[in-house]
């Protein structure tokens, strides 16, 4: 009996793990695996005239604590997809394509991610939509280059996430986004003593809090302290007690929003009194803080704001809500969308859907989209736009 | 701000850290002590400690505070004694590999339940703990920093006072010098064991609450890394010790703590693990613990 129960016990533990696992994998995948190889079959048969699908292939954080990134991404470029499709879908050549979307999900992990990636290479996407993280995306690049894909990614920041010449990028880069911190610090906000606090083990945060302390050394103001810290780390204070003993004028925290959410409850705790700046994957601290006092009056570079006042954004705010039950979309939902209009827009330019003339068409291309008005692409890969910044306002994020 | 009221505050820091890590140490040094197993699953009974908080407060039933909090520790005493029952009882006279192996098997049975139960994002948890902060000139120490202290404090010396005062304590001692003398003796040594287990438990239930009233946000695997840093203390105090987990635990997080602060805060876990090898190079056993020559 006892030995019964023992071996019960062992087998669920195995169950459990394995049911985590194929959950993972399955929350996206199922559905559209099916869809897709209907559609896939059609596609073989018919010749012209009929609608053939574009498959685009994405690889995001479903689950996890980067979850809200790739959700986001997914819903914003499933918007992209809707409205694309029902304006009866891309015309190249004397073919008519609708959009169809693959997304799996990498938990923001570098060996899911590599798992995500053959599960949709094998179900035949024309195109890759990211990853949505940095680690991931890198992670995948030399991969995705072998196979000789188009490799859009909608929001992996690092450098290194386009290094091949197949990959492109919707946000900007670290350094950029740091650089454009520390100019906007300096001239505008008027502070010049800065503590910084980031994650050394990650490359997106490592990567802006260099590029920002070089910008901040280079126009005359002060990096007081630079703080580190770990992937999963909660614990801030000691961090928070170094920066209260320097003369410190404002905190910039280059990291994601869970991170920042720790920082600002612990630093309100302390007694520290003093603004925070931070990257754009402060994007999503609104959800989740516990006092949004916290937060208020921070702000963040980030390319899309959705309160904005402007006709493009209204509309794609009212689809989204529509769509999701009256969530609000962020900068990721926005990238997820100028991401499928930058592949439609590519597809037009190359007359073509194979990745090789897509990739060539990228550089001639403008979209005009949610996260800039004019975007084009330079031959690495990045996005030319101007940079944005979102102020946290009476609990709300607002345009600074 | 001058230079003492800093240090102040780091030490207040590393002893708030170091408590909690106390409080859990306990749980692994008392179980170790008496049933000679080191219970990985321990650190996960503060996970869903925090979870069971979230539910049958604000969560789920939304029931009084007071309440949510005797029937946390009341239901994870009762998991931990049923996992005993379940996964350690069976394999008593197993080699300590295969108890070893089914410890870290409950983890992730726990980890990967609340996982598909709850899901893996990470849920915002309003503390439940409402304490105002203080200020002594300039050094502010938070609310939840003194709950924190108080909290540990009253469990340690409960904890100190119930072994070594009371019969049961006694029966417990006894187990853990010699279990079969203690069961010739008429000491119902299963009896002593799952008691065992239920107090660990409830105690890593309380360091749930203050860890998770300190952070505020749940997610399956928030026990993982308290729970590792709570079995070095458990180790660098001398693992089998009650002193001896406390002192561990202080230890470790003032270390932490400080050398955040002073050396690094890139290499504060390189640095607080070479102390854990520093001492037990030169002791062994632990800070506390009992050096025994092998019997052969």
């Amino acid at each position: 009996m006892k030995k019964m129960i023992s071996t019960t016990l062992a087998t669920l533990t195995l169950v459990a793990a394995l049911a985590s696992c194929g959950n993972n994998a399955n929350t996206s995948g199922a559905k559209e695996s099916e869809t897709g190889s209907s559609d896939a079959k059609t596609s073989d048969v018919s010749t012209s005239s009929a609608t053939d699908v574009f498959k685009v292939g994405a690889i995001g954080p479903l689950t996890g604590p980067a979850a809200a990134y790739g959700i986001s991404v997914k819903q914003g470029a499933q918007i992209a997809i809707d409205e694309i499709n029902a304006a009866g879908g891309v015309t190249v050549g004397d073919k008519t394509y609708s959009f169809e979307m693959i997304f799996e999900d990498d938990e923001a992990t570098e060996d899911k991610a590599i798992q995500a990636y053959n599960t949709v290479m094998d179900k035949g996407i024309n195109v890759l939509m990211g990853a949505v993280t940095s680690g991931s995306s890198i992670a995948i690049a030399d991969l995705t280059k072998a196979d000789g894909i188009m490799q859009l990614t909608p929001s992996a920041s690092a450098e290194n996430a386009i290094k091949n010449d197949n990959a492109f990028r919707i946000c900007f880069s670290d350094p950029e986004q740091g650089v454009a911190m520390a100019d906007y610090m300096i001239d505008t906000l008027g502070k010049t003593k800065v503590a910084v606090i980031y994650n050394n083990a990650d490359e997106y945060s490592t990567g802006l809090g260099q590029a920002f302390e070089e910008e901040v050394a280079a126009k005359g103001g002060t990096v007081v302290t630079s703080e580190a810290f770990a992937t999963g780390d909660m614990d801030f204070s000691s961090q928070l007690t170094k920066i209260k003993g320097t003369d410190a004028e404002i905190i910039y925290i280059p990291a994601y929003y869970q991170d920042a959410t720790y920082i600002t409850k612990q630093a309100k705790e302390m007694g520290i009194t003093l603004p925070f700046i931070g990257s754009d994957g402060w994007d999503g601290v609104l959800g989740t803080v516990t006092d949004t006092t916290t937060v208020e009056g921070a702000i963040f570079s980030a390319p899309f704001s959705a309160s904005v006042e402007d006709d493009h954004v209204k509309t794609f705010v009212d689809a989204y809500k529509k769509a999701y039950s009256d969530a609000v979309p962020d900068q990721f939902a926005a990238d997820g969308y100028d991401s499928i209009y930058t592949f439609k827009a590519a597809m037009e330019k190359a007359s073509s859907i194979e990745s090789a003339d897509l990739i060539a068409a990228m550089t001639e291309i403008t979209v005009n989209g949610l996260t800039g008005d004019n975007i084009t692409f330079d031959a690495s890969g990045a996005a030319k736009k101007e940079v944005r910044y979102v102020k946290i306002t009476d609990g709300a994020y607002a345009y600074a | 701000m001058d230079i003492f009221s800093s240090l102040a505050e780091q030490l207040i820091n590393g002893l708030r850290t170091g408590s909690i890590y106390a409080l859990i140490a306990l749980g692994y040094t008392m179980v170790y002590g008496i049933a000679k197993m080191i219970n990985f699953a321990h650190g996960d009974i503060i996970m869903v400690g925090a979870y069971l908080l979230f539910l049958l407060g604000v969560g789920k039933l939304g029931l009084p505070t007071p309440v949510v909090i005797l029937l946390a520790i009341i239901l994870c005493a009762v998991l931990g004694m049923l996992i005993e029952k379940i996964a350690y009882k069976p394999l008593r006279n197993a080699p300590p590999l295969a108890v070893l192996i089914t410890a870290i098997g409950v983890s992730y049975f726990l980890q990967n339940f609340v996982l598909i139960s709850m899901g893996a994002t990470p849920i915002p948890f309003a503390s439940m703990i409402k304490v105002p902060s203080l200020t002594l000139g300039t050094i502010t120490v938070s609310g939840i920093t003194l709950a924190t202290l108080v909290v540990t404090f009253v469990c340690m010396a409960g904890l100190i006072f119930f072994v070594q005062r009371t019969k049961t304590g006694a029966a417990m001692r006894a187990v853990s010098e010699d279990r079969g003398a203690a069961e010739l003796m008429g000491i119902n040594v299963n009896k002593t064991i799952s008691l065992t287990f239920a107090i660990g438990s409830g105690l890593a239930a309380v360091a749930g609450l203050l860890f998770i009233s300190q952070y505020e946000s749940l997610q399956p695997t928030l026990g993982a890394l308290p729970g590792i840093k709570a079995f070095v203390a458990a180790v660098l105090g001398g693992i089998g010790s009650i002193p001896g987990a406390i002192a561990g635990g202080i230890i470790l997080g003032i270390i932490e703590s400080l050398t955040k602060a002073y050396i690094s805060t890139q290499l504060s876990d390189a640095i607080s693990f070479s102390v854990l090898v520093l001492v037990l190079l030169i002791r062994p056993a632990g800070i506390m613990g009992k050096m025994k020559n092998e019997k052969v």
